[in-house]
Protein backbone atom coordinates (compact mmCIF):
# COMPACT_ATOMS: atom_id res chain seq x y z
CA UNK A 1 0.00 0.00 0.00
CA UNK A 2 1.32 3.21 -0.84
CA UNK A 3 2.24 5.27 2.07
CA UNK A 4 -0.51 7.81 3.10
CA UNK A 5 -0.22 11.34 3.73
CA UNK A 6 0.44 11.52 7.57
CA UNK A 7 -1.59 14.37 9.68
CA UNK A 8 1.21 13.99 12.22
CA UNK A 9 4.84 13.90 12.25
CA UNK A 10 7.34 12.72 14.89
CA UNK A 11 9.13 15.15 17.28
CA UNK A 12 12.33 16.06 14.57
CA UNK A 13 15.62 17.69 15.48
CA UNK A 14 14.08 20.99 13.64
CA UNK A 15 11.58 21.05 16.28
CA UNK A 16 14.53 21.91 19.09
CA UNK A 17 15.46 24.77 16.87
CA UNK A 18 11.78 25.89 16.64
CA UNK A 19 11.85 25.67 20.82
CA UNK A 20 15.53 27.20 21.70
CA UNK A 21 14.17 30.05 19.62
CA UNK A 22 11.12 30.72 21.43
CA UNK A 23 12.87 30.08 24.35
CA UNK A 24 15.00 33.23 23.12
CA UNK A 25 11.46 34.99 22.54
CA UNK A 26 10.48 34.46 26.46
CA UNK A 27 13.96 35.46 27.71
CA UNK A 28 14.25 38.70 26.08
CA UNK A 29 10.43 39.99 26.44
CA UNK A 30 11.33 39.32 30.36
CA UNK A 31 14.32 41.03 30.98
CA UNK A 32 12.45 43.77 28.46
CA UNK A 33 9.95 43.97 30.58
CA UNK A 34 11.95 43.51 34.21
CA UNK A 35 14.39 45.92 33.14
CA UNK A 36 11.64 48.31 32.50
CA UNK A 37 9.32 47.52 34.87
CA UNK A 38 12.33 47.71 37.84
CA UNK A 39 13.37 51.24 36.82
CA UNK A 40 9.81 52.10 36.48
CA UNK A 41 9.06 50.61 39.67
CA UNK A 42 11.78 52.12 41.56
CA UNK A 43 10.49 55.63 40.73
CA UNK A 44 7.27 54.17 41.75
CA UNK A 45 8.27 53.56 44.99
CA UNK A 46 10.26 56.15 46.06
CA UNK A 47 7.22 58.75 44.88
CA UNK A 48 4.89 56.27 47.71
CA UNK A 49 7.78 56.66 50.28
CA UNK A 50 8.24 60.49 49.80
CA UNK A 51 4.38 61.39 48.76
CA UNK A 52 3.11 60.34 51.93
CA UNK A 53 -0.54 61.05 51.64
CA UNK A 54 -0.98 62.32 48.39
CA UNK A 55 0.61 59.06 46.34
CA UNK A 56 -1.10 57.05 49.04
CA UNK A 57 -4.65 58.31 47.89
CA UNK A 58 -3.71 58.45 44.02
CA UNK A 59 -0.51 55.62 43.09
CA UNK A 60 -1.10 52.69 45.46
CA UNK A 61 -4.70 52.52 44.34
CA UNK A 62 -4.02 52.49 41.03
CA UNK A 63 -0.68 50.04 41.79
CA UNK A 64 -3.00 47.88 43.49
CA UNK A 65 -5.36 47.42 40.42
CA UNK A 66 -2.35 45.35 38.46
CA UNK A 67 -1.98 43.36 41.99
CA UNK A 68 -5.57 41.85 42.34
CA UNK A 69 -6.39 41.54 38.31
CA UNK A 70 -5.33 38.38 37.04
CA UNK A 71 -2.22 38.70 34.27
CA UNK A 72 -4.43 37.46 31.73
CA UNK A 73 -7.09 39.25 32.06
CA UNK A 74 -4.66 42.82 32.14
CA UNK A 75 -3.53 41.27 28.80
CA UNK A 76 -6.42 40.39 26.51
CA UNK A 77 -8.18 44.06 28.19
CA UNK A 78 -5.36 46.20 27.03
CA UNK A 79 -4.76 44.18 23.46
CA UNK A 80 -8.21 45.54 22.88
CA UNK A 81 -8.39 48.90 24.43
CA UNK A 82 -5.20 50.03 22.09
CA UNK A 83 -6.70 49.93 19.01
CA UNK A 84 -9.91 51.71 20.56
CA UNK A 85 -7.53 54.57 21.54
CA UNK A 86 -5.69 54.20 18.45
CA UNK A 87 -2.63 52.61 18.85
CA UNK A 88 -1.75 49.93 16.92
CA UNK A 89 0.10 47.75 19.11
CA UNK A 90 1.35 43.86 17.99
CA UNK A 91 1.38 41.30 20.91
CA UNK A 92 5.13 41.68 21.69
CA UNK A 93 4.46 45.44 22.28
CA UNK A 94 1.10 44.89 24.18
CA UNK A 95 2.81 41.97 26.45
CA UNK A 96 6.02 44.00 27.01
CA UNK A 97 3.38 47.47 28.42
CA UNK A 98 1.50 45.13 30.48
CA UNK A 99 4.09 42.89 31.53
CA UNK A 100 6.37 46.14 32.42
CA UNK A 101 3.78 47.67 34.47
CA UNK A 102 2.50 44.29 36.44
CA UNK A 103 6.33 44.23 37.52
CA UNK A 104 6.15 48.03 38.04
CA UNK A 105 3.68 47.35 40.64
CA UNK A 106 5.06 44.57 42.50
CA UNK A 107 8.65 46.52 42.20
CA UNK A 108 7.01 49.74 43.76
CA UNK A 109 6.22 47.86 46.93
CA UNK A 110 9.61 46.11 47.28
CA UNK A 111 11.37 49.59 46.67
CA UNK A 112 9.24 51.20 48.93
CA UNK A 113 10.44 48.19 51.47
CA UNK A 114 13.44 49.28 50.91
CA UNK A 115 14.15 52.69 51.21
CA UNK A 116 11.98 51.67 54.47
CA UNK A 117 14.75 49.76 55.86
CA UNK A 118 17.27 52.39 55.94
CA UNK A 119 16.47 53.83 59.17
CA UNK A 120 16.01 57.77 60.07
CA UNK A 121 19.35 57.94 61.77
CA UNK A 122 21.24 56.56 59.51
CA UNK A 123 19.68 58.87 56.91
CA UNK A 124 20.05 61.53 59.13
CA UNK A 125 24.14 61.16 59.53
CA UNK A 126 24.17 61.16 55.89
CA UNK A 127 22.53 64.48 55.60
CA UNK A 128 24.86 65.91 58.56
CA UNK A 129 28.14 64.56 56.73
CA UNK A 130 26.72 67.33 54.00
CA UNK A 131 25.40 64.44 51.38
CA UNK A 132 23.07 66.40 49.52
CA UNK A 133 19.45 64.67 49.29
CA UNK A 134 20.32 62.49 46.28
CA UNK A 135 23.54 61.79 47.46
CA UNK A 136 22.29 59.98 50.21
CA UNK A 137 20.31 58.22 48.38
CA UNK A 138 22.59 57.06 46.01
CA UNK A 139 24.96 56.12 48.36
CA UNK A 140 23.69 55.20 51.88
CA UNK A 141 20.27 54.27 50.70
CA UNK A 142 20.86 52.02 47.54
CA UNK A 143 23.52 50.21 48.82
CA UNK A 144 21.60 49.27 51.74
CA UNK A 145 17.97 49.05 51.15
CA UNK A 146 19.06 47.33 48.12
CA UNK A 147 20.78 45.32 50.07
CA UNK A 148 17.61 44.15 52.62
CA UNK A 149 14.77 44.18 49.42
CA UNK A 150 17.66 42.23 46.86
CA UNK A 151 15.81 38.92 47.56
CA UNK A 152 12.48 39.88 47.03
CA UNK A 153 13.25 41.63 44.18
CA UNK A 154 14.63 38.45 42.15
CA UNK A 155 11.51 36.74 43.62
CA UNK A 156 9.57 39.21 41.16
CA UNK A 157 11.88 39.16 39.01
CA UNK A 158 11.90 34.94 38.60
CA UNK A 159 7.94 35.36 38.90
CA UNK A 160 7.42 37.75 35.85
CA UNK A 161 9.69 35.22 33.60
CA UNK A 162 7.05 33.02 34.58
CA UNK A 163 4.63 34.82 34.20
CA UNK A 164 5.38 35.65 30.41
CA UNK A 165 3.89 32.84 29.95
CA UNK A 166 0.36 34.36 29.48
CA UNK A 167 1.96 36.28 26.50
CA UNK A 168 1.00 33.37 24.80
CA UNK A 169 -2.74 34.58 24.65
CA UNK A 170 -1.98 37.18 22.51
CA UNK A 171 -0.32 34.82 19.68
CA UNK A 172 3.14 35.72 20.91
CA UNK A 173 5.33 32.34 20.35
CA UNK A 174 7.00 32.27 23.25
CA UNK A 175 8.07 28.74 24.48
CA UNK A 176 4.97 27.66 25.98
CA UNK A 177 2.90 28.39 22.84
CA UNK A 178 5.74 26.94 20.92
CA UNK A 179 5.47 23.85 22.99
CA UNK A 180 1.45 23.50 22.35
CA UNK A 181 2.36 24.31 18.75
CA UNK A 182 4.55 21.22 18.78
CA UNK A 183 1.95 19.06 20.57
CA UNK A 184 -0.79 20.02 18.65
CA UNK A 185 1.51 18.69 15.81
CA UNK A 186 3.44 15.49 16.72
CA UNK A 187 1.05 14.63 19.30
CA UNK A 188 3.51 13.99 22.11
CA UNK A 189 2.80 16.09 25.04
CA UNK A 190 4.73 14.44 27.75
CA UNK A 191 8.59 14.60 25.77
CA UNK A 192 7.99 18.59 24.47
CA UNK A 193 6.02 19.78 28.00
CA UNK A 194 9.05 18.13 30.05
CA UNK A 195 11.44 20.05 27.81
CA UNK A 196 9.74 23.49 28.08
CA UNK A 197 9.33 22.76 31.75
CA UNK A 198 13.10 21.93 32.22
CA UNK A 199 14.21 25.32 30.60
CA UNK A 200 12.18 27.31 33.24
CA UNK A 201 13.37 25.07 36.03
CA UNK A 202 16.84 25.57 34.72
CA UNK A 203 16.31 29.24 34.58
CA UNK A 204 14.65 30.14 37.52
CA UNK A 205 15.95 27.59 40.05
CA UNK A 206 19.69 27.94 40.26
CA UNK A 207 18.50 32.22 40.03
CA UNK A 208 16.48 31.59 43.57
CA UNK A 209 18.99 29.24 44.68
CA UNK A 210 21.97 32.28 44.31
CA UNK A 211 19.23 34.56 46.03
CA UNK A 212 18.62 32.31 48.95
CA UNK A 213 22.67 31.99 49.21
CA UNK A 214 22.95 35.47 49.06
CA UNK A 215 20.31 36.46 51.43
CA UNK A 216 21.96 33.66 54.41
CA UNK A 217 25.15 35.46 53.99
CA UNK A 218 24.07 38.74 53.90
CA UNK A 219 21.71 37.92 56.60
CA UNK A 220 25.39 37.27 58.99
CA UNK B 1 -9.42 59.05 17.94
CA UNK B 2 -12.20 57.58 19.35
CA UNK B 3 -15.06 56.07 17.03
CA UNK B 4 -15.30 53.29 19.17
CA UNK B 5 -19.16 52.36 20.65
CA UNK B 6 -19.15 50.66 23.84
CA UNK B 7 -22.25 48.73 23.98
CA UNK B 8 -22.82 47.11 27.94
CA UNK B 9 -25.66 46.19 27.24
CA UNK B 10 -24.75 42.22 26.36
CA UNK B 11 -22.44 42.22 28.97
CA UNK B 12 -25.35 43.76 31.84
CA UNK B 13 -27.46 40.53 30.52
CA UNK B 14 -25.15 38.05 30.89
CA UNK B 15 -23.86 39.57 34.27
CA UNK B 16 -25.41 36.28 36.12
CA UNK B 17 -23.80 34.01 34.37
CA UNK B 18 -20.64 35.87 35.12
CA UNK B 19 -21.34 35.73 38.25
CA UNK B 20 -22.45 31.79 38.85
CA UNK B 21 -19.15 31.24 37.03
CA UNK B 22 -17.44 34.34 39.82
CA UNK B 23 -18.89 31.35 42.25
CA UNK B 24 -17.01 28.19 40.54
CA UNK B 25 -13.87 30.57 40.06
CA UNK B 26 -14.02 31.18 44.09
CA UNK B 27 -15.10 27.57 44.60
CA UNK B 28 -11.88 25.56 42.65
CA UNK B 29 -9.82 28.21 44.24
CA UNK B 30 -11.29 27.54 48.14
CA UNK B 31 -10.96 23.80 47.32
CA UNK B 32 -7.56 24.25 46.07
CA UNK B 33 -6.41 25.70 49.26
CA UNK B 34 -7.54 23.67 51.56
CA UNK B 35 -5.81 20.79 49.47
CA UNK B 36 -2.88 22.68 49.42
CA UNK B 37 -2.92 23.48 53.68
CA UNK B 38 -3.33 19.98 53.73
CA UNK B 39 -0.59 19.00 51.29
CA UNK B 40 1.80 21.94 51.73
CA UNK B 41 1.72 20.71 55.75
CA UNK B 42 3.32 17.32 54.85
CA UNK B 43 5.67 18.16 52.36
CA UNK B 44 6.87 20.89 55.12
CA UNK B 45 7.09 18.30 58.05
CA UNK B 46 8.65 15.68 55.48
CA UNK B 47 11.14 17.96 54.48
CA UNK B 48 11.65 19.10 57.71
CA UNK B 49 11.70 15.56 59.37
CA UNK B 50 12.48 13.06 57.09
CA UNK B 51 14.98 11.72 54.86
CA UNK B 52 15.61 9.35 52.20
CA UNK B 53 12.74 9.03 49.31
CA UNK B 54 10.04 11.10 50.53
CA UNK B 55 12.70 13.84 51.43
CA UNK B 56 13.72 13.93 47.75
CA UNK B 57 9.72 13.37 46.65
CA UNK B 58 8.79 16.46 48.90
CA UNK B 59 11.91 18.81 47.55
CA UNK B 60 11.02 17.93 43.90
CA UNK B 61 7.53 18.98 44.30
CA UNK B 62 8.38 22.24 46.08
CA UNK B 63 10.85 23.14 43.98
CA UNK B 64 8.99 22.11 40.77
CA UNK B 65 6.15 24.26 41.59
CA UNK B 66 8.12 27.10 42.81
CA UNK B 67 10.57 27.07 39.33
CA UNK B 68 7.86 26.55 36.55
CA UNK B 69 4.91 28.50 35.46
CA UNK B 70 1.84 28.21 36.94
CA UNK B 71 0.77 27.68 33.08
CA UNK B 72 3.03 24.96 32.34
CA UNK B 73 2.04 23.27 34.96
CA UNK B 74 -1.50 23.32 34.15
CA UNK B 75 -0.62 22.19 31.04
CA UNK B 76 1.33 19.25 32.49
CA UNK B 77 -2.02 18.01 34.70
CA UNK B 78 -4.04 18.75 31.10
CA UNK B 79 -1.88 17.66 28.06
CA UNK B 80 1.07 16.32 29.67
CA UNK B 81 -0.81 13.21 31.38
CA UNK B 82 -2.77 12.72 28.35
CA UNK B 83 0.61 10.87 27.42
CA UNK B 84 -0.10 8.06 29.84
CA UNK B 85 -3.72 7.93 29.07
CA UNK B 86 -5.00 10.20 31.96
CA UNK B 87 -7.65 12.53 30.62
CA UNK B 88 -8.61 15.05 33.32
CA UNK B 89 -11.75 17.19 33.01
CA UNK B 90 -11.38 21.07 32.74
CA UNK B 91 -12.23 21.12 36.44
CA UNK B 92 -10.08 18.47 37.58
CA UNK B 93 -7.45 19.99 35.63
CA UNK B 94 -7.56 23.28 37.23
CA UNK B 95 -7.95 22.05 40.46
CA UNK B 96 -4.78 19.39 40.12
CA UNK B 97 -2.55 22.71 38.49
CA UNK B 98 -3.46 24.78 41.68
CA UNK B 99 -3.10 22.54 44.16
CA UNK B 100 0.12 21.61 43.38
CA UNK B 101 1.35 24.85 42.99
CA UNK B 102 -0.40 26.30 45.93
CA UNK B 103 0.75 22.98 48.12
CA UNK B 104 4.39 23.91 46.71
CA UNK B 105 4.41 27.26 47.89
CA UNK B 106 2.77 27.15 51.23
CA UNK B 107 5.12 24.64 51.99
CA UNK B 108 7.81 26.60 52.30
CA UNK B 109 6.06 28.79 54.35
CA UNK B 110 4.98 26.40 56.74
CA UNK B 111 8.79 25.05 56.68
CA UNK B 112 10.04 28.56 57.82
CA UNK B 113 6.92 28.86 60.16
CA UNK B 114 8.11 25.58 61.88
CA UNK B 115 11.57 26.44 62.11
CA UNK B 116 11.04 30.66 64.09
CA UNK B 117 9.69 28.38 66.81
CA UNK B 118 12.83 27.59 68.51
CA UNK B 119 13.06 23.33 69.49
CA UNK B 120 13.74 24.52 73.22
CA UNK B 121 10.07 25.06 73.63
CA UNK B 122 9.26 22.09 72.78
CA UNK B 123 11.29 20.50 75.27
CA UNK B 124 10.25 22.74 77.49
CA UNK B 125 6.17 21.99 77.29
CA UNK B 126 7.54 18.56 77.18
CA UNK B 127 9.24 18.72 80.41
CA UNK B 128 6.02 20.31 81.70
CA UNK B 129 4.41 16.88 81.43
CA UNK B 130 2.30 17.69 78.17
CA UNK B 131 2.57 14.97 75.77
CA UNK B 132 3.61 15.44 72.65
CA UNK B 133 0.45 16.04 70.77
CA UNK B 134 -0.67 18.83 73.61
CA UNK B 135 2.76 20.25 72.70
CA UNK B 136 2.46 20.33 69.10
CA UNK B 137 -1.15 21.76 68.98
CA UNK B 138 -1.32 24.19 71.96
CA UNK B 139 2.94 25.50 71.75
CA UNK B 140 4.01 25.27 67.78
CA UNK B 141 1.08 25.32 66.09
CA UNK B 142 -0.63 28.54 67.41
CA UNK B 143 2.69 30.22 67.01
CA UNK B 144 2.78 28.80 63.63
CA UNK B 145 -0.13 29.71 62.39
CA UNK B 146 0.42 33.56 63.42
CA UNK B 147 3.62 33.83 61.34
CA UNK B 148 1.69 32.02 58.09
CA UNK B 149 -1.61 33.74 59.00
CA UNK B 150 -0.25 36.45 56.10
CA UNK B 151 1.49 34.16 53.39
CA UNK B 152 -2.01 32.07 53.29
CA UNK B 153 -3.98 34.34 52.65
CA UNK B 154 -1.89 35.93 49.71
CA UNK B 155 -1.86 32.29 48.46
CA UNK B 156 -5.86 32.94 48.56
CA UNK B 157 -5.48 35.97 46.50
CA UNK B 158 -2.82 33.91 43.70
CA UNK B 159 -5.04 31.05 43.87
CA UNK B 160 -8.62 33.07 42.82
CA UNK B 161 -5.67 35.39 40.06
CA UNK B 162 -4.54 31.76 38.73
CA UNK B 163 -7.67 29.96 38.37
CA UNK B 164 -8.40 32.82 35.37
CA UNK B 165 -5.37 30.45 33.77
CA UNK B 166 -8.30 27.70 33.11
CA UNK B 167 -9.79 29.53 30.25
CA UNK B 168 -6.74 28.58 28.53
CA UNK B 169 -7.75 24.74 29.36
CA UNK B 170 -11.31 25.20 28.24
CA UNK B 171 -12.64 25.57 32.13
CA UNK B 172 -16.07 27.67 32.06
CA UNK B 173 -15.03 29.68 35.10
CA UNK B 174 -15.34 33.20 35.77
CA UNK B 175 -12.32 33.73 32.67
CA UNK B 176 -13.55 30.72 30.49
CA UNK B 177 -17.15 31.99 30.39
CA UNK B 178 -15.94 35.80 30.40
CA UNK B 179 -14.06 34.39 26.86
CA UNK B 180 -16.95 32.29 25.92
CA UNK B 181 -18.93 35.45 26.15
CA UNK B 182 -17.04 37.54 24.28
CA UNK B 183 -15.98 35.13 21.19
CA UNK B 184 -19.95 34.95 20.45
CA UNK B 185 -20.23 38.94 21.03
CA UNK B 186 -17.29 40.17 20.04
CA UNK B 187 -17.30 42.76 23.10
CA UNK B 188 -14.46 41.48 24.24
CA UNK B 189 -13.18 44.69 25.79
CA UNK B 190 -16.64 45.00 27.70
CA UNK B 191 -16.82 41.69 28.86
CA UNK B 192 -13.04 41.13 29.88
CA UNK B 193 -13.69 44.99 31.43
CA UNK B 194 -16.53 43.58 33.68
CA UNK B 195 -15.01 40.79 34.96
CA UNK B 196 -11.81 42.36 35.79
CA UNK B 197 -14.07 44.60 37.72
CA UNK B 198 -15.20 41.07 39.23
CA UNK B 199 -11.77 39.42 40.26
CA UNK B 200 -10.51 42.97 41.62
CA UNK B 201 -14.21 43.18 43.94
CA UNK B 202 -13.31 38.84 44.96
CA UNK B 203 -10.07 39.73 45.83
CA UNK B 204 -10.79 42.76 47.74
CA UNK B 205 -13.61 40.87 49.70
CA UNK B 206 -10.58 38.34 50.68
CA UNK B 207 -7.97 40.74 51.83
CA UNK B 208 -10.95 42.35 53.99
CA UNK B 209 -12.57 39.19 55.58
CA UNK B 210 -9.08 38.43 56.44
CA UNK B 211 -7.89 41.30 58.35
CA UNK B 212 -11.01 41.44 59.87
CA UNK B 213 -10.42 37.33 60.99
CA UNK B 214 -7.03 38.31 61.77
CA UNK B 215 -8.16 41.40 64.24
CA UNK B 216 -10.73 38.65 65.95
CA UNK B 217 -7.76 36.09 66.07
CA UNK B 218 -4.43 37.56 67.39
CA UNK B 219 -6.26 39.53 69.87
CA UNK B 220 -3.76 38.79 72.37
Amino acid sequence: MEPTLKFFSGFAPNDLWFMGEAALRTLWISVLSISLGTVLGTLFGWMLYEGRRAATLTLAPVLDVFRSVPLIIQLVLFYNFAPIVGLNLDPFASGTVILTVYTAALVANVARGGIEAVGAPMRRAARSLGLSYWQDLRHVVLPIGGRAVFPSWVGVALGVMKDSALVSVLGYVELLKASQILITRTQEPFLILALAGAFYFALSYPVSRYATHLENRWAQ
Amino acid sequence: MFDYNFHWRPVMKSLPDLLEAASLTLQVAVLAMVLGIVLGLCLALARLHLKGPVYWFATAWVELARNTPALFQLFFFGFGLGAFGLHLSPYLIVLAGLTFNCAGYLAENFRGGFKAVPETQIRASRSLGMTPWQAYSRVVIPQVFRIVYHPITNQMVWAVLMSSLGMLVGFRELSGETQFFASRTFRIFEYFAVTAVIYYAIVKVILLSSRLMAARLFRY
